[in-house]
């Protein structure tokens, strides 16, 4: 990472769980982990915090389809490590890894209902520029997708478009697909606390 | 249903209220993306526009200006969710405006 701090400027007790994570998962501690976990007070705890409520509070979406929302922002800020991580956890969510490459090449062509379409159209533009219009957030609500869904949605965008930002800005390295999936897994099972 | 107001005031004291390494104007500048100057203005521009056009060099010549590691951990932290609170509440405004709500 681009800062050294992040790498190897946690305190004791954060490398003593770094290390118990490696011998536990056999994988190297991801670079995220190391993010939140820096001076945690500051950004980490009061952001996992945001993006647990987010992905796994009560909400009308299941939890595929906010983990899709999560790799669509990652797209669209073109950030390699997010896409990466959240495709894989809503594949793993959706259990069906073919809905999830679909959206991710072609969200227009994709085989999901109409109001996920819909919202995930939305947030795209949201991120690559910065706003959308009433008139936009009308087509939306027009698929059926209700206000507290929509609201729901830039929720998680919220959380992705500050993670994936990040992640570009410091550099997180891109771990082996293995290293990947066994992220997916503990953050389907436990999430983002 | 999901509520995150809360958490994200809380999220934005302890970035922008709390003591830290950097300076609470400095670090309110970089969360606003206004006011910056100097190679540390091209880095958090760069993070708050195309993230994934952040260089090594951009980092270094941030450096090179005398900021430190933890002051630049705070203020891209800061620009960062500065940007993303911007995009969630000019969103929110739309949704307020497209349902009625206002």
């Amino acid at each position: 990472m681009r800062l050294s701090i992040l790498d190897k400027g946690h305190g004791l007790g954060t490398k003593a769980l770094f290390a118990l994570i490696g011998a536990a998962s056999r994988q190297p501690v991801l670079d995220i982990i190391k993010l939140v976990k820096y001076r945690a007070d500051f950004y980490g705890k009061p952001m996992s915090a945001v993006t647990h409520e987010a992905m796994r509070g009560p909400s009308e979406w299941s939890v595929g389809d906010r983990e899709l929302m999560a790799a669509i922002v990652a797209q669209a800020n073109a950030c390699r490590f997010c896409i990466e991580a959240h495709s894989a956890v809503a594949r793993l969510a959706y259990a069906d890894e073919a809905k999830v490459a679909a959206v991710l090449a072609d969200l227009d062509a994709a085989p999901i209902p109409e109001p996920l379409r819909a919202t995930l159209r939305m947030l795209r533009k949201l991120v690559m520029e910065h706003s959308v219009s009433a008139d936009e957030m009308r087509a939306v609500l027009a698929t059926g997708v209700s206000r507290q869904q929509v609201e729901d949605a830039l929720a998680v965008a919220f959380a992705f478009d500050t993670t994936t930002r990040l992640a570009e800005a410091f550099g997180f390295a891109i771990p082996s697909s293995q290293a990947m999936n066994a992220g997916a897994k503990f953050l389907l099972a436990r999430g983002y606390r | 249903m999901t509520d995150i107001a809360a958490a994200r005031r809380a999220l934005l004291a302890c970035m922008l209220d709390a003591d830290g390494a950097a300076p609470k104007a400095q670090r309110r500048a970089a969360f606003e993306n206004a006011g910056v100057t100097g190679p540390v203005r091209t880095l958090l521009e760069k993070i708050t526009r195309d993230a994934h056009r952040v260089s090594d060099d951009d980092v270094h010549a941030a450096r090179a200006c005398g900021q430190t590691e933890d002051q630049l951990f705070e203020l891209a932290t800061c620009a960062a969710v500065g940007q993303a609170n911007r995009q969630y509440e000019s969103a929110m405004a739309a949704l307020a405006q497209a349902s009625g709500k206002e």
